[in-house]
C-alpha cells in the first residue's frame, strides 16, 4: 500500500492543511461532483480539519444517487418476468423505487438478480445462461460507460442474443453547467479524477471561460483533495479561474482515446433524468441503432407508471448543493441508510449516506 | 409490500439485532443484553452455553473450511465469555449430491480443530434435504464451558469502565475477504488467508494472569464496529478508537480500497476484542503477543467520558468521524 501511504499522512497532511489556513483569507465555498470525493471527504474527517470559511458541498456525482425511480421500476419488471436474470451493481440494489420495492427486496422475494463487479461479468453470465435474457443494469458516468460499451460491442460481434443493457449512463459535465446555470454560488469545483481520467481535462474547459468558475480535477487520497483545496484557494484569491491538473498522475489534457473512441461508437447522446435535477438535455447515453440487439428498451419495452418523488425530500436541492442533508425532515429519522427514502441515502457514495455515517460530533 | 427476510437481516448488524430483540427475544422472554453465551449457574457450577450455524460460500476456502468454522466460532464464543470450552454437539444439514469425499475431509478438520482446542465432540445429529433446499452443507455446533463465578460478568460488559483500554489480537477483515476472494474468484498478489482459529488457549493465559478483564467479544460479524457498537450502547459510555493503530493487512487494505470496504465492519473468526483496565492493559498485550495467534496484537483505542453511546474514530489525517453500527450487509461500490 506504499502508493496510498504517502498521501495519507499526517504531518504532510498538517502541513497542507496550515497553508490552506494561512491562504484563505475570504470565504469559500466548493463542490465536489463525485460520489467518490464525498465518501472520502467523511471517511477521512477532512471537514473538522479545515477552517470554517470553507466549505465543501456535495453536488450531483453520485451515480446511483441520480438514478431516477422508473429506472428502478423498470429492473423491478424485468425481474418478474420468465428467464430474465438482472445483472447489477451491488450499490444499486438498495435503491428504493416506487412503494418502497427495491432489487434487494425483489431478490429476497426470489427474482434472479445477481451483482456483478463490471459488465463483462455480466457478460460472462450470459454466456453461462444461455436460456436466460441476462439484463445488465447500466448505470454510471464516464468511469463505467466505456466498460459497459467494451461489453456491448463483444455481445455483438459475438451474436450473444440474451445478452441486454438498461442504459441510464450519464456524462458529467452537462450537470456542473446546470448547477451553475441555476445560479449556485460555488468558487470552484472539485473535478471528478476517474471521469476525467476517460474524458480528459479539457472537458471542464467551459467552466472557468463561461462562468468563471474553477476547476481542480483531483485525486482521491486525503493529500489530494487537501492539496486541490489549496489550489482552488488560490485561483479564487487570483480570480483567475482556469482548468487545473491535481491528479496529474492519473489525469491527461485529452484522456483516454481508446476508451472515449469505444464509448461514441456504442452510445449516443439522449436527453436523461437526473433524480432531483429534472431532465438535462444531452447528459445521458443510450444505445446506437446498431446495438439494439442489446438495447433492453427496445428488445423488451416496457411502461411503468412514474410516480412524485417522496414528499419532503430534499435530495434535489442537496444534490444542487442548496441544502444539506442536515436540513432535511427525514435526515436520520425516516431516512437512514437501512431504510433509505431518498436516493442520497442508499449508496456509500450518496451526500447523505455519507453524513450520517461518518458526521462529526461537536464533543 | 410486506416486511420479509432480507440478507441485511443475517448480516450482524442493526437489522440482525432488531430481528433478534423483535420475534425472538420478545417470544423466548431472554434477558437483555444478548451475549456470545448464555450463563448458566446452579448451586454447583456456573456453565456457559452458545449455539452457532454455519452456511459459509465457498465451504471450502483459503485457510480453511465450514468444518473448522464451526469448531472455532463455537469455541471462540465460549472462551470470550470467559468460560473453558468442553463439549460440543455437532448437526449436519446436508443436501443431496455433495461428495462424501468433502465431508469426510471436513470431519477430520473438526477433530483436527476439536483437538487444538481441548474440546470433545460428543453428540450431534444428520439430515439429507433434496438439491437445491440447501446450499452443499450447513453446519450447527452448540458449546458448553466451565465457568469461574469470578469471570460471570465479562460477556455482558458490567464492569467497563472510563479509562479502560481496547485490545485487538491481531489484523482485521482477513477472513472476510479470503471468503468473498475465493466465492467471486478474485486473485491477490499475495494471497489473504482466513484467520480462523480456536483462540482459547490463548485467552486463557490472559485471564489466569490478569484479573481486570472487564469485556471480551470476537470480531465475527459485523467486525470490530459492530462489536464496539454494542458495547457503546450496553454500557452507555463513549468509545474512542485511533485508525493509525488498528492493524489492517496490505492485501485486505488492497482489496477494500478497490471495492470501497470498510475493514472495521468486516468479520474476521479469529479475532476478539479485550477491554481492561487501563494498568493491566500492557501485561495483557505482552501476553498476547507471545501467542502465535496475537502477534499482531494492539491497543487501538480506550473507553471516554464523551459521546455517550457512539463510537469515535481519530483518522489517519487527524480528523474525526462516528463509526455506525453497521448497517445491511456491505454493498460493492459502483466506482
Amino acid at each position: 500500500m506504499k502508493f496510498i501511504d504517502g498521501y495519507r499522512d499526517s504531518d504532510l497532511i498538517g502541513r497542507i492543511v496550515r497553508r490552506i489556513e494561512i491562504s484563505a483569507t475570504g470565504r469559500y465555498v466548493f463542490m465536489e461532483v463525485c460520489g467518490g470525493h464525498t465518501a472520502a471527504i467523511r471517511r477521512f474527517g477532512i471537514n473538522s480539519i479545515l477552517p470554517r470559511n470553507i466549505r465543501l458541498i456535495s453536488g450531483p456525482g453520485c451515480p446511483v444517487c441520480v438514478t431516477g425511480k422508473d429506472f428502478i421500476d423498470t429492473l423491478a419488471a424485468y425481474s418478474e418476468m420468465d428467464d430474465v436474470m438482472i445483472c447489477s451493481f451491488g450499490d444499486l440494489l438498495r435503491i428504493p423505487g416506487t412503494g418502497g420495492r427495491s432489487l434487494e427486496k425483489m431478490k429476497a422475494g426470489g427474482a434472479d438478480i445477481r451483482v456483478v463487479f463490471s459488465c463483462l461479468d455480466a457478460l460472462e453470465t450470459a454466456r453461462r445462461w444461455p436460456y436466460k435474457k441476462v439484463i445488465f443494469a447500466g448505470i454510471g458516468f464516464e468511469t463505467t460507460a466505456p466498460g459497459t460499451a467494451v461489453a456491448v460491442k463483444l455481445a455483438a460481434e459475438q451474436k450473444l442474443d440474451n445478452f441486454l443493457v438498461l442504459s441510464a449512463h450519464k456524462v458529467m459535465p452537462p450537470a456542473m453547467e446546470t448547477i451553475l446555470r441555476e445560479g449556485t454560488a460555488l468558487n470552484g469545483f472539485i473535478c471528478p479524477g476517474h471521469v476525467a481520467a476517460i474524458t480528459g481535462a479539457d472537458v471542464f474547459g467551459f467552466i472557468p471561460a463561461r462562468y468563471n468558475t474553477g476547476c481542480v480535477v483531483t485525486g482521491f487520497e486525503p493529500a489530494d483533495i487537501l492539496v486541490s483545496i489549496l489550489m482552488l484557494v488560490l485561483q479564487a484569491n487570483s480570480g483567475l479561474p482556469a482548468v487545473e491538473i491535481q491528479y496529474g498522475r492519473v489525469v491527461t489534457a485529452s484522456g483516454n482515446m481508446t476508451a472515449r473512441k469505444i464509448m461514441a461508437e456504442v452510445f449516443e447522446p439522449c436527453d436523461a433524468e437526473w433524480r432531483g435535477l429534472g431532465i438535462i438535455q444531452d447528459s445521458g447515453l443510450q444505445l446506437r441503432e446498431k446495438y439494439t440487439c442489446c438495447d433492453a428498451k427496445k428488445i423488451i419495452p416496457i411502461d411503468v407508471n412514474r410516480e412524485a418523488e417522496t414528499e419532503n425530500c430534499i435530495c434535489g436541492d442537496i444534490l444542487k448543493g442548496v441544502r444539506e442533508p442536515a436540513d432535511c425532515p427525514l435526515f436520520g429519522t425516516l431516512c437512514t441508510p437501512l431504510n433509505p427514502e431518498g436516493a442520497c441515502m442508499v449508496s456509500e457514495e450518496g451526500s447523505c449516506n455519507a453524513w450520517y455515517k461518518y458526521r462529526i460530533t461537536d464533543g | 409490500m410486506d416486511e420479509i427476510i432480507t440478507l441485511n437481516h443475517g448480516a450482524g448488524g442493526r437489522q440482525s439485532h432488531d430481528l433478534i430483540s423483535r420475534v425472538f427475544a420478545a417470544a423466548f422472554g431472554m434477558p437483555m443484553p444478548l451475549t456470545d453465551s448464555a450463563i448458566i449457574e446452579d448451586a454447583v457450577n456456573t456453565l456457559a452455553f452458545t449455539t452457532d450455524s454455519y452456511v459459509v460460500d465457498p465451504v471450502f476456502f483459503p485457510g480453511g473450511d465450514i468444518g473448522k468454522l464451526s469448531i472455532c466460532g463455537t469455541v471462540n464464543d465460549l472462551a470470550v465469555s470467559g468460560a473453558v470450552p468442553k463439549y460440543i454437539s455437532a448437526s449436519f444439514i446436508i443436501e443431496e449430491g455433495f461428495p462424501v469425499g468433502h465431508l469426510r475431509k471436513i470431519a477430520e478438520s473438526m477433530a483436527e480443530e476439536a483437538h487444538k482446542a481441548g474440546v470433545k465432540i460428543v453428540t450431534g445429529d444428520t439430515k439429507v434435504v433434496e438439491k437445491g433446499k440447501c446450499d452443499q452443507l450447513f453446519i450447527t455446533t452448540s458449546g458448553i464451558g466451565m465457568l469461574q463465578r469470578d469471570r460471570t460478568g465479562i460477556s455482558a460488559g458490567v464492569e467497563v469502565a472510563r479509562g479502560d483500554k481496547l485490545i485487538i489480537n491481531g489484523s482485521l477483515g482477513n477472513h472476510a475477504i479470503a471468503v468473498l476472494g475465493s466465492r467471486n474468484k478474485l486473485s491477490f498478489t499475495t494471497p489473504v488467508i482466513s484467520d480462523c482459529a480456536p483462540l482459547n488457549h490463548m485467552i486463557n493465559k490472559v485471564l489466569e494472569k490478569c484479573k481486570k478483564i472487564h469485556f471480551m467479544r470476537d470480531l465475527t460479524r459485523g467486525g470490530l464496529s459492530g462489536v464496539l457498537n454494542e458495547l457503546a450502547a450496553i454500557c452507555e459510555k463513549g468509545i474512542i478508537i485511533d485508525e493509525n493503530s488498528i492493524p489492517v493487512d496490505g492485501p485486505v487494505r488492497g482489496a477494500c480500497e478497490m471495492l470501497g470496504f470498510d475493514p472495521l465492519y468486516l468479520a474476521n473468526e479469529g479475532k476478539i476484542l479485550i477491554v481492561a483496565a487501563s494498568s493491566e492493559s500492557e501485561e495483557i498485550l505482552s501476553i498476547l503477543k507471545s501467542d502465535p495467534l496475537g502477534r499482531n496484537s494492539a491497543i487501538i483505542g480506550e473507553i471516554s467520558g464523551q459521546n455517550e453511546g457512539r463510537v469515535i474514530l481519530n483518522t489517519l489525517t487527524g480528523g474525526k468521524r462516528i463509526v455506525d453500527m453497521p448497517s445491511g450487509v456491505q454493498l460493492p461500490r459502483i466506482c
